[in-house]
Order: C-alpha cells, then structure tokens, then sequence
C-alpha cells in the first residue's frame, strides 16, 4: 500500500514477531510516520487531515446520538427535543452534530477547489481524484437523509421535494419514488430507511477515505508548485512536520465549528426545521441546507423537470470526467496566467449559485441561474480543454527544493535536518 | 512524540513548548470525552420519575400489588397476621442473610420489597415457595414472607426502597 | 493565495464588478417584490451575544403572561414543571414550582387503569389546554400552535448582506423573539381595502396579516405583576417572549459557559500548536 520503501525498524522482540505475521504497525508507521511529504505544502493541504476529524466527529457524535433518538413520525421530533432537553450533555452533542455536518461540507469545497486550482486530479491522480468525488457524492446522500430525521416540516418537504426528482426519469420514475418511499408519500417507511442508511453510509465514506489514502500513498501528494517530487530534498518525513501541521490546522478550525455550536447554533439551519412536520401544509419557500445550494440553482436554472435533474446530477458528474477535460499539461494555477482566473470566476459562479438556490425562483433569479449554470458547464465543456491549447504557461521551476530555496539554495544545504534519515525514493 | 523531538534539539524552551502542548492536548482529550460518557447516564427525565407515588386504600390483607419504579416492579403486599407471625418467628440462625423482619418494614402489615431476585434479576412470583413468600423462576430462589432469602442459589435477601408514608393510604416510593 | 488576488486581471476584475452589480440588482429586486410586509422593531434582549444570558424575575413574569393568558389555547408540550427550577431557566423555588404544578391536572390512570384527572406533579409535562388536537380544532377553527420551540420557529427576514454578519454577531437568534414580540404588540386597524375576512385579525407582522389569533395582550394592567414592573402591553409581550425564547433553548447559558471555556482553551491550544509547528519546521532551510 506504499511506492516508498519502509524505514520501520521494528524495536522490541513483540515488535518483531508481530512484523512476521501482521505488519500493522509497518504500515502504520509508513502511512503517518515516515511517509514523504513534500516540503512547499500551503495550509489548504491541511484540509484533509481536518475531513478526516469531521468524519470521526460526525460517526462518534451520531452514534451517541442513535442512542437517544426514535425513527417514528410521531416520535422523532420530540426525541430530538428530548436530546435536546434531558440528556446529559444532548445538546452539545446534537448541535456538534447538526453544525459538524455543515462544516465537513465547508472543508470538503475547500479541499475540492484546492485539488482545482492547483491540479491535483491530473495524472497519475485521477483515481483518487474520482475516489474524492464518489466520498463527496456519499456525503451528499447522508447530509440529506441526516436531515429528514429530526422531521421537521424542512426534514419532511425537503425529503419530498428530493425523492420527487427521481419522478422525472421516463417510465419507471413514478415506481422508483413509491419504492424509495415505501408508501405512497414521504412516511413512516421513509424515515426509518433513512435513518438506517444514514447509520450506514458514513461506514461506507469511511471505506472509500481508505481506498482514497491508498491512492494518495501510491501517487504521493501534489504540491503548490504541481512539479513532482524529485529527490530527498523535496520532502520531510509526515511526522513531526505534517503532522503538528494538520494539528495546528485542525484546532483553528475546531474554534470556527464550537463558535457555531455554542454561539450560533441555528445559523447554519433553517427555523422552519422547528415546526413538526406537517404533511397537509408546504413551508413558503423549501430551501435545502446551504451546501446543496449552487446544485438546487442548476436544478431550477433549467425549465424542464427531467433536464434540471439530469443537469444537477451532471454538474457533480462532470467532476468524474474532469481529469480528461484539462488538456493542459501544466498542474498547478500559479504557472498558468489565465486558468487562474478562469478558476477564480468559476468559484464566484458557485457562490451566486448557492445565492442563487436560497431565492425564489422567480424574474431575474432565473436569468441569473441560467446564465451561471450555462457558464458553469462552459467552464468543464469548453474553456478547460481549450485552455490547454492557447494558454501559454510560465516557466516551471527544477524541482520542489528550488521552488522553496531558488536556484541557488540547492545543494548540501537543501537537505533537511529530518530527511537524511529518508530513503532513497523508488519512483 | 515530545520523546523523539527533544532528541535533536536539547533546548529546553523547546521542550516546554512540547511538554506544555501535549499536556494540553491531554487536558482537551480528557475534557471532550467526559460528554460522551456522561450522556448515557440516566437523564433528566429518567430522574424526574426518581419517586412514585401509590395509592393502597383498595390493597386488603393477603394481597399484593406491584407497581413499576425506575423501571422496576416493587412489590406492595399487605400481609396477614399469620405472614406476619412466620416472617417474626424465623430464627436469624437459620437466614443465609440474617435481618430481622422488623428492620424490613416501617408498619408490620405493610411489606415493600423492590421485586426482583438477588441472584441475577428476575421477577419472582408471588405466594409461592414452601415459605409462602416469593419463588424465583429463573432458578428456584426462595423468599419467605419477610421477602429474606430462604433458599438459594440467591444469597442476599429482597432489597427495601426507601419509602415514606405520606399518609395510611398513600406511599411514596423513592 | 493573497498574492493571487492583488495580481487581479482586467478580467476577473470586469466580472466581479458585473456579479457584483447583479447581487445588488437582485436585492433591489427583492425588496420591491411582492406587497410589503412591515418588520417588527428591534429588541433589545438580556440573552443576546456570546455572554447574554436569561434575566430570571423577567423568565418568571413571563411565565405567568403564559400561565394567565397563552396557556388557555396554546401547549407548551415538550416543558415539564420540573424544568421551572432548573439552573438557567426562571429557576422558581422548587416549593413554588410545585405549587404551580398542582394548580393544573393531567390525565393519569389510577390503581384500577381507569383515567383520572389528579394534580400535576414536578415529573410532569405542561398540562394541554386540549386533551386533543380535534377538539382545539373544532373550538377555534384552527389548531392553536404549540409554543415550545416557537422562539427558533420563527424569523423576520434579515436579507443580504445582513445575514453574512449574523454568523459572527448572532443577531439572527434573536430575528424570533423580535417576531414574537411584534406580533403580540402588532394587533392595529386594518387599512380600508384590506379588511380581514371573518374570523381573522389585522396585524402588522404577521405574514399576510391576517391572523387566525386574537389580540390576547389588548390593556395595560390586565395581568397583575407581583415585583412592581410596570403592567403595560409592551412590558406582557417582551417578558412571555423572553420565557418563550428560554422555553425553546433552556440550556442557552450552559451552552455560552462551556463554548467560553472551550474556547479559551483552544486559542491557548492552538498558540502552543503554532509554537510547536515553528520549532519543528524551524529545522528546514526556507
């Protein structure tokens, strides 16, 4: 699961025997210790350590809540108030819940457009670039279901409005939706398979994160510069220096999140979510929660219901075809004058999109999200692979070491305190 | 991970600086995980039901009435003068948990025992046993009519909640 | 990444002032949209900001306002009399609290399963005006809501940019309250042309205005208060609504508490991360 050799030595006699016949701690070791990382890592590299705490977070705070929850129409809403009221601690762990899940997304499109904007699906990353996608479409399924179960008037129209997209497709639309339902409308079935699915899928993304690291462990990491690593001097060894990194990164972010959980806790949330769910009255304007936002945009941007579908499928689709839609062979942004600003407008076109999914669709909100689901597509289907014929790029430098020291710090003093002790790399 | 940093450095400020994050990142670990542990201890509403109150006007000599508190069945049985006689007249020799009966009940008549056997939780039933007391299905444990431990393979006698009589017809449980 | 931005193009530059100028267009838009629905006036609130925290004599004067005039039709079903005493709330005296309880009944089954009406207890949820939802229906026409998490139920719309600056100041929690609160103090003449149909009430705040509810709180003086706060509309219409706000987030103070304490720990942990970091990296030419 590695393309380094090992440096682990194993130090005791237990040690050595259990290298024999389950080298667990080897890989361990490999993986978070002595793995190469290399040395120009910015701090939107740090985001996927911080994805890794928003998983464990969510698992364990879901799990306690499970505890204390009750899947029934006429019982979950109360439940969640009696977490909210009684138990020990509920609220805490209710809000660190609802608020986790708003910032793994925030994380996520950080560490989404970081992969953008310096290049890291290119080759050799594109399975773990699609790795990423299929977590991100698994995150998307259990942050919608995670959000029927309190079942609020939000947990119920949003789950109808969803489960009614898949009424679209021709034929056996109306079928899959009365299958998905378990009845004849969003019910009891429904949320008692939500809530077994949503105990069910973080297991899954957590499955898909390790197939995700393996990918990473083979390719190594891209860096600012999108130059492969060369020779030692490019790299540090994961721990000490990724990991007090990621640590330091990871406590900034925990200050953002708590400033969330116990000081606003409702402002990433929707008040209508505390109104029991009420099949006979619709809420004046369904939203979704706000990560689903710039998707709900290119849902309604187009005027027929079988094409906003399959356009708002196609919008996280089109992520699966990007590595063979940049035709450039440069990686990163920083050497190529114009897709960095090609990719700062596509970031302002997914923020008047999420904009755009929170108004009523209504005069000019539907030019608009026409307009910016058009270039959204434009961007994948038209200025990526055109981009890589007519942008002329910047020079790259030599290597990762030069990059970081200039030309003229290469040499004997290039090599880090840390790395001699690095082996000699086999790619 | 303070261990192998202070081996290529020697500074000690250095070395404060790792003693002093670790011990904060002890702190907060031990600091986060106490929620996660405090929360499956009984919660507020689970306590609120710590007491329940019983009326027993309608309980008469030979009966027996169970009602349910934190969970469990508490046996309310009004016993006869002849229970009464039984429970007083055992000699505390022959008790594998020697009580006597009268530091079991606060009124002679009025036996309250929480109902559920010493040996690994069952229900024993009512009126039966060679004592006339309880007998535990489960695995044959008999009571006698002080609700004490007669036979095992139970080795402690029916606990006592506490109760308070909040007047001759009406107890308080807890 | 800063430096990315100062080279800014002509390019990125035209097209931000274009999405720029349609964002304001679209807020323009927005406000001339539609009939105008007035807002209800800004509050000022004990429990506002990061240390705000609930004012007691006002949680317990609101709870009589609830008591003496909202409880007649509205629930409050997810409150439990015990819950009067708990820290952060009106924290009542646990004899007064009982007191309180026994003044109402709730359905119960006595020694023989059959239903009896007995006298509330600390154990028990806030008694229903409405043994069921049918009946308050067939009474009023509609069902009286439940007001237990009313205070986070509702809003009045804050709009772009507003609601950008309500993450860090949290002024939104309190967009519920001022709803409340305007719409108890929002009962007024309707304008000629728009009078409400039979059975409804002109109020200034309420969506549409035309609302299903009475006006409850119509004189100064019609509920007594025991601590010498002046008996007036305005006075009833905060004070239920800062019992309501407590009601539907009762551990508000123990959440600001701990999140102070957590939070202090974290800059302090995240300085020492920081020094750690530089010690470490401080080995690497760069």
């Amino acid at each position: 699961m590695s393309g380094h050799a090992s440096t682990y030595q194993p130090k005791t006699g237990f040690e050595r025997w259990l290298d024999k016949r389950l080298p667990l701690p080897r890989m361990m070791y490999d993986q978070f210790v002595g793995f190469p990382v290399p040395r120009n890592l910015n701090y939107f590299w740090t985001f996927g350590g911080i994805l890794t705490l928003c998983l464990g977070a969510q698992i364990l705070t879901g799990i306690v809540l499970a505890m204390h929850y009750t899947p029934h129409v006429d019982l979950a809403f109360n439940s969640v108030e009696h977490i909210m009221r009684d138990v020990n601690y509920g609220w805490m762990i209710r809000y660190l819940h609802t608020n986790g899940a708003s910032m793994f997304f925030i994380a996520v499109y950080i560490h989404i457009f970081r992969g953008l904007y310096y290049g890291s699906y290119k080759e050799p990353r594109e399975v773990l670039w699609i790795l990423g996608v299929i977590i991100f479409l698994l995150m998307m399924a259990t942050a919608f279901m995670g959000y029927v179960l309190p079942w609020g008037q939000m947990s119920f129209w949003g789950a109808t409005v969803i489960t009614n997209l898949f009424s679209a497709l021709p034929l056996v639309g109306e079928s899959i939706v009365t299958w998905l339902w378990g009845g004849f409308a969003v019910d009891n079935p429904t949320l008692n398979r939500f809530f077994s699915l949503h105990f069910l899928l973080p297991f899954m993304i957590a499955g898909v994160v390790a197939l995700h690291l393996w990918a990473l462990h083979v390719t190594g990491q891209n860096n600012p510069t999108g130059v492969e690593v060369k020779q030692n001097s490019d790299v540090v060894p994961f721990t000490p220096y990724a990991t007090v990194k990621d640590g330091f990164a990871m406590v900034v972010f925990l200050i953002l999140f708590f400033w969330f959980v116990f000081f606003n806790p409702n402002y990433l949330g929707h008040p209508d979510n505390y109104i029991p769910a009420n099949p006979l009255v619709t809420p004046a304007h369904i939203v979704p929660e706000w990560y689903f936002l710039p998707f709900y945009a290119i849902l309604r941007a187009i005027p027929d219901k079988l094409g906003g579908v399959l356009a708002m499928f196609g919008s996280i689709a089109v992520l699966f075809l990007l590595p063979w839609l940049d035709t450039s062979k440069v990686r990163s942004a920083r050497y190529r004058p114009l897709y960095r600003q090609f990719f700062w407008i596509f970031a302002v076109v997914c923020v008047i999109l999420g904009y755009l999914g929170s108004k009523p669709p209504e005069g000019l909100y539907v030019v608009a999200g026409r307009i910016c689901t058009v270039y959204y597509f434009m961007h994948f289907f038209v200025i990526l692979p055109l981009l890589g014929f007519v942008e002329k790029t910047k020079p790259l430098p030599m290597s990762i070491t030069e990059s970081v020291l200039g030309a003229g710090g290469m040499g004997g003093s290039g090599t880090p305190a840390g790395a001699t002790a690095m082996p000699e790399r086999k790619g | 991970m303070v261990e192998t940093m202070s081996a290529h450095s020697g500074t000690t400020r250095r070395d404060f600086i790792y003693l002093a994050t670790g011990a904060a990142a002890a702190v907060g670990g031990a600091g986060a995980v106490w929620p996660f542990i405090a929360q499956m201890n009984p919660d507020a509403s689970t306590l609120a039901l710590a007491s329940v109150e019983v009326n027993i006007a309608s309980v008469k000599q030979g009966q027996m009435i169970t009602v349910l508190w934190r969970g469990k069945p508490v046996f309310i049985r009004r016993r006869t003068e002849a229970e009464i006689k039984a429970a007083t007249d055992a000699k505390l020799a022959d008790l594998s948990d020697p009580e006597t009966d009268q530091k079991r009940v606060q009124k002679p008549e009025w036996l309250i025992l929480i109902g559920v056997c010493t040996h690994l939780g069952c229900v024993p039933l009512g009126y039966q046993g060679a004592y006339n007391g309880w007998f535990c299905p489960c695995h044959g444990s008999l009571y006698d009519t002080s609700g004490r431990v007669r036979k095992g393979p139970a080795q402690k006698n029916l606990e006592v909640p506490a109760y308070t009589f909040a007047s001759d017809s009406l107890v308080r449980i807890g | 990444m800063t430096n990315l931005m100062t080279r800014t193009s002509p390019l990125l530059a035209a097209f931000l002032g274009l999405s720029l100028g349609m964002s304001i267009h679209a807020a323009i838009a927005q406000d001339g949209h539609g009939h105008e629905q007035e807002l209800p006036p800004v509050q000022k609130w004990s429990f506002s900001g990061p240390f705000g925290t609930f004012d007691r004599a006002q949680l317990q004067r609101g709870f009589q306002i609830y008591k003496e005039v909202c409880s007649a039709c509205h629930g409050l079903d997810l409150l439990s009399y015990r819950n009067l005493t708990q820290t952060g709330g009106p924290q009542f005296p646990e004899a007064q609290a009982k007191a309180i309880a026994a003044e109402f009944k709730v359905a119960d089954k006595d020694d023989k399963g059959e239903p009896v009406m007995r006298p509330a207890e600390l154990k028990d949820r806030f008694a229903n005006p409405f043994p069921n939802k049918k009946l308050a229906e067939d009474t009023y026409g509609k069902v009286p809501p439940d007001l237990s998490v009313m205070a986070k139920a509702r809003t009045s719309p804050r709009g772009f940019p507003l609601f950008v600056f309500d993450a860090v100041t949290g002024r939104n929690i309190e967009t519920g309250p001022d709803y409340l609160y305007g719409l108890l103090v929002g009962y007024a003449d309707a304008p000629a042309g728009s009078e409400p149909p039979q059975g409804s009430y002109f109020n200034k705040y309420f969506p549409g205005n035309n609302i299903a509810m009475p006006n409850m709180l119509a004189a100064d003086g019609q509920v007594t208060y025991q601590d010498g706060t002046p008996a007036t509309i305005e006075n009833y219409a905060r004070d239920v609504t800062a019992f309501l706000m407590w009601a539907a987030e009762p551990k508000l103070e123990e959440r600001k508490r701990i999140g102070f304490q957590a939070i202090i720990f974290l800059v302090i942990f995240a300085g020492l991360l920081y020094f750690t970091k530089k010690k470490v990296w401080s080995d690497l030419p760069h």
